[in-house]
């Protein structure tokens, strides 16, 4: 037997002919192909596999699906390793490795089991309550209780798979492949519509696959196999197993997580996840449903499991998971749990019914097979520290409240117990839809829904077989029916209709021999292990709603997100507050159902294909020489050509002389362009820049600001009169598409009678600027049609022309003060110029400068940074250019708020220039600004420092501000505390170098 | 997710739009003429109604045009979309 000693000898649905090497918490271990984790450890007789969150109690598995709150296990290793699965639906492959999760130093000896013994200091609220106090205390406090408290482990390297996303589209989505979802597959599919079928476990089937039931007269898990068959051969069909519905959106949009490697050896498959964005027409719900535990006294233990679980266990895995079982109930289910075990082998020592007078098929069915059953009696506790041993059985009152009489004790390995089914009502309440409590099973169903999806089967809280294959059947037919599809579906499939069953007994905490919160632990949420009686203590204190209710107990908030324990806490709160449950209401459904991957939403957009990277044509020509790099939005720019020895500060020193004693030469190719024709063109440019453009003649160019209607400083640049219709606009590097975008706003929803048509060009042209005293020396070597004499082509003015042979629209304009030309040609042509102009200007000292000596040059000049300089906050007249802002036009954007008070006081931030005492200091960007310092903080703030940099020029370092009142306070000294250091500076103009501006026409 | 019928191409995923609030608010003819608290309501105060909300949307990444729609802000349906130009449709809220 593999040594695997409570494997059957036959039956279940795994290949005994494979056999499966694992290991569990260091120890190998062997179980079958078709075994999840949890089955082949049952197999093994491994029932502790975790402790508790928070009392470290020691937990066995407790569940056989994704609704598990126990068996949280770490599998894999390395980079690859992976907290909190659920080892019931962890698949298992050769070579899986697994532990437990929350004990230290392992799960056989905890030491945190100590919490158990002092669990009065941990009722619900205990953080708020325990470590609260001092209050700057609780960051100290919350990082012991992450790592006692802790579930998983993440892993610290990168993640080695690859993960895909795509978007589907379908007439009807079928989320769920047990009877209903099959039957409502089938029906649409044959109909005619494009189907998708989705379900979370790696075989369809659902519930068939653990029942003995027939359908078409045939075992019912070869009829949903048939089923499969049939759909998958369909030509519109998409089968998707190992697949979770985990998010109901909008407009019947659901996503789907698809494991399609995790059951392979790492690295088996192309994509290790895939994450399906699906926009169906119709959906149809057939979830299941899931048990619902009873909350009686010390219901943890290992070896306390559900009854269906057990029943799964043992006929679709052939694992006995205890020899010797107590069940207890309040409906006929698990009935069918104990009768299965029984014929197993297990001995069912007694079957405890909450119910006092029941009767039905089932029950006799487990009496005529010798089972005791203890009618109307309810466990009061159970002993065993690392397994369930012994029960303790007592007659209940006719109420349901409490126990009268003697305690009777069961020996017992397995106890199993089921509270009832909950209809997974998780993705219809996400879509929207409204739910009802259906007293008859007490449980929540869909009510009304509100986008277009139907819920059928167990899902709908319709639990016998021949139920949901009609339910089903009739919900895909009419899925695909208001998707447009007619074609005959042929018939449901047929089940024999089952036996009447006696009705189930809400008791939503059984009674001991002790009250709720003297004696045992009634868990409620075995995951964030809180129980019946913080339920209690939180009503006690005053928490009504079910919202506050769970965050106060933490009540629903583990990764399980309460499946096995909501019903049950808001039914306790219920009839503390002596109210109906549906008046308590349930907390809010949110996606996702079960956990999901973070790499699933990266998807391939990771590492370089995170994020377009933009490059200039002269791309490999900085790098050949050096350059290092600056990210500018999604551009890259040289940032500094370093020679080899220098450092950064060399560098930069020596391209910033260069361009002011020489020729200076920059790729300003990443610059916004956009071409703007019409005859309406002035008309836009009058509204969108602060300053008058009617007056601007062809071949000439202007600056100008963009203010949002605030009034505040979007964006600047140079635009250029190319025609009586035509202009160049540029922008900033990072604003290119913010202000295509605000044109294109304003004109297609304020003035779309404007004709003028507005178009990226950026990437249409390379811009070089050669900046410098030699710079029109250079480049008349260069071109021969174009005058460059200073009055004939003067300042903000363009030619076209050619320049070294290549046809060139050059531009006089300066970002620097130097004498300064900008040369425009196709990116085809940029690296040949760049080329001639760095041959030809050898003798010259040619100098490549990056962004670095850019943001120098143009500082030394008090030239402001539109996102530097300003934040958002900043107008015109705050940077001292009131001269920009037209005083003629009748109206532009943001000029009526240029006249409010707040924007027309004259004490705003205004941008100054600051001098550290000592020259060579530069004082850190962003650094505070105080008029008054004092020993600590708060101290008054003026403002920061928004440019700083050593200029070589001016021989000293430089700074530029905005401080409050700032053009009033020029020759005051201000501080800029730094915590280590404070530096004390003088408040003067924001012109560092050639005050006078004559260095403009070289 | 929602799924959103641009007036010019069609049905497409919420992904390619980008909304830019309340529509049908025009810009005051005579700016001048305003008082700072007329200002203010132009530029700042937006509807934030439980119900069918008139909202103006940009099929950015797309054909990168302005329309308008009208969405229930409780169930997020959209009950028409509509060119720039065009009155909004008649809906009861």
């Amino acid at each position: 037997m593999n040594g695997q000693p409570n494997r059957l000898p036959e039956g279940g649905r795994i290949d005994r002919s494979k056999p499966v090497a694992f290991t569990f918490n260091g120890k190998r271990l062997t179980g079958y192909q078709g075994d999840t984790l949890a089955s082949a450890l049952l197999a093994n007789d491994v029932t502790l596999v975790g402790r508790s969150f928070k009392y470290h109690r020691p937990r066995g598995i407790m569940t056989a699906g994704s609704e598990e709150p126990n068996a949280l296990v770490q599998v894999g290793t390395g980079a690859r390793t992976e907290p909190n699965l659920r080892a019931t639906q962890v698949e298992l492959f050769e070579g899986l490795t697994a532990s437990s999760q929350n004990c230290w130093p392992s799960v056989e000896f905890d030491i945190g089991e100590a919490n158990s013994v002092m669990s009065k200091l941990f009722p619900a609220g205990f953080y708020y309550k325990t470590f609260m106090w001092p209050p700057s205390f609780w960051m100290k406090y919350e990082y012991f209780i992450r790592r006692a408290a802790g579930l998983g482990v993440a892993p610290d390297e990168s993640d080695p798979d690859h993960y895909d996303k795509t978007f589907a589209h379908c007439d009807v989505l079928v989320v769920g492949g047990g009877p209903a979802g099959i039957a409502a597959a089938l029906a649409a599919g044959r109909s005619g519509a494009r189907v998708i079928l989705c379900d979370e476990q790696q075989e369809f089937g659902g519930s068939l696959l653990s029942g003995n039931d027939e359908i078409e007269d045939k075992p019912a898990a070869q009829w949903a196999a048939d089923a499969v068959a049939e759909l998958a051969a369909m030509a519109d069909v998409c089968v998707l197993p190992r697949t979770t519905a985990y998010g109901y959106y909008d407009h019947n949009s659901v996503w789907l997580a698809e494991r399609t490697g995790d059951h392979l050896p790492p690295g088996s498959t192309t994509y290790r996840q895939r994450l399906w964005k699906v926009r169906a027409k119709q959906v149809v719900l057939a979830t299941g449903a899931l048990e619902r535990p009873l909350v009686f006294a010390d219901n943890d233990r290992p070896g306390i499991m559900l009854a269906g679980a057990g029943r799964i266990y043992a006929n679709r895995y052939g694992v006995l998971p205890g020899r010797r079982v107590v069940v207890m109930t309040n409906n006929d289910s698990a009935y069918r749990a104990a009768v299965d075990l029984a014929q197993a082998g297990a001995t069912v020592a007694a079957i405890v019914d909450l119910r006092a007078n029941a009767d039905s098929a089932a029950i006799a069915a487990a009496r005529g097979r010798n089972i005791e059953v203890l009618a109307g009696h309810a466990i009061t506790g159970t002993k065993g520290r690392k397994r369930v041993s012994n029960v303790s059985v007592v007659r209940m009152n006719e109420a349901g409240d409490s126990v009268i009489g003697a305690v009777r004790e069961i020996e017992c390995d397995l106890l199993l117990h089921s509270g009832g089914w909950n209809p997974t009502v998780h993705l219809f309440s996400q879509s929207g839809g409204k739910l009802r409590f259906d007293d008859a099973i007490a449980a929540f169903v869909p009510d009304r829904s509100v986008q277009k999806e139907r819920s059928a089967g167990a899902a709908k809280g319709s639990f016998a077989l021949a139920d949901c294959l009609a339910e089903g059947f009739d919900a895909g037919r009419t899925a695909a029916r208001d998707a447009g599809f007619t074609d005959d579906s042929g018939n449901a499939p047929r089940a024999e209709a089952a036996a009447a069953e006696a009705p189930l007994r809400p008791i939503w905490v059984v009674p001991s021999v002790h009250p709720v919160g003297h004696g045992g632990k009634f868990f409620v949420d075995h995951q964030n292990d809180a129980t019946a009686a913080d339920v209690l203590l939180a009503e006690r204190e005053g928490y009504r709603s079910v919202e506050h209710l769970k965050r106060y107990t933490t009540m629903g908030m583990g990764t399980d997100q309460g499946k096995t324990s909501n019903v049950n806490a808001l039914a306790i709160m219920a009839q503390k507050l002596g109210r109906d449950i549906p008046q308590v209401g349930t907390t809010t459904f949110r996606p996702a159902y079960t956990p999901v991957t973070i790499g699933i939403f990266g998807g391939h957009e990771r590492g370089d294909l995170m994020d377009p990277l933009r490059r200039t044509a002269l791309h490999h020509w900085h790098e050949n020489a050096g350059a290092k790099w600056e990210n500018v939005g999604q551009w890259r720019r040289p940032w500094y050509y370093a020679r080899p020895g220098e450092t950064m500060h060399d560098a930069v020193n020596r391209e910033v002389k260069a361009t002011r004693t020489g020729v200076g030469i920059l790729d300003a190719s990443t610059l916004g362009k956009i071409d703007i024709q019409g005859p309406d063109s002035i008309d836009l440019l009058n509204w969108v820049y602060c300053n008058a453009w009617s007056n601007l003649e062809i071949g000439r160019c202007r600056y100008g600001f963009m203010l949002g209607e605030d009034g505040m400083i979007f964006d600047d640049g140079v635009t250029s009169r190319l025609g009586e219709h035509h202009f160049h606009m540029t922008t900033t590097s990072g604003g290119a598409a913010r202000v295509l975008g605000w044109l294109e706003n304003w004109l297609q929803t304020e003035w779309p009678d404007m004709r003028v048509f507005c178009t990226s060009v950026t990437e249409q042209w390379s811009t070089i600027a050669v900046n410098g005293p030699f710079a029109r020396k250079l480049l008349a070597e260069l071109t021969k049609d174009i005058d460059l004499d200073a009055k004939q082509f003067p300042f903000m003015s363009f030619r076209d022309g050619e320049v070294a042979g290549i046809p060139a629209r050059v531009y006089r304009i300066s970002f620097t003060g130097e004498l300064s030309y900008e040369i425009n040609v196709a990116p085809s042509y940029a690296l040949a110029l760049w080329q001639a102009l760095m041959s030809a200007g050898e003798k010259y000292g040619i100098t490549p400068y990056g962004t670095e000596a850019m943001h120098v040059l143009r500082c030394e000049k008090g030239f402001v940074i539109v996102g530097q300089e300003t934040d958002g906050t900043v107008t015109p007249q705050d940077l001292g250019m009131d001269w920009i802002v037209s005083k003629k036009k009748k109206d532009f954007l943001g000029k009526r708020a240029l006249a409010r008070a707040d924007t027309a006081r004259a004490d705003r931030k205004h941008l100054v220039g600051l001098q550290a005492e000592n020259p060579s200091e530069v004082i850190p960007e962003g650094g505070q600004v105080v008029a008054e310092l004092k020993d600590k903080p708060p101290m008054a703030m003026l403002g920061h420092v928004t440019s700083s940099y050593y200029s070589p020029n001016v021989g000293r370092s430089i700074a530029m501000a905005l401080l409050k009142n700032g053009r009033n306070r020029l020759g005051e000294t201000v501080h800029i505390p730094l915590g280590d250091r404070v530096i004390r500076a003088k408040v003067m103009e924001p012109r560092f170098f050639d005050l006078e501006g004559t260095r403009i026409d070289g | 997710m929602l799924l959103i019928t641009c007036p010019y191409c069609g049905q497409r995923d919420e992904s390619e739009f980008a909304c830019g609030g309340e529509a049908h608010i025009a810009r005051p003819l005579q700016t001048d003429a305003l008082t700072d608290q007329q200002w203010g309501d132009y530029l700042f105060m937006r509807k934030n109604p439980k119900g069918v909300h008139f909202e103006r949307w940009n099929h950015a990444r797309g054909c990168r045009r302005w329309f308008n729609a009208a969405r229930h802000t409780v169930t997020h349906e959209i009950i028409a979309t509509y060119k720039m130009g065009e009155p909004p449709p008649a809906v009861s809220k």
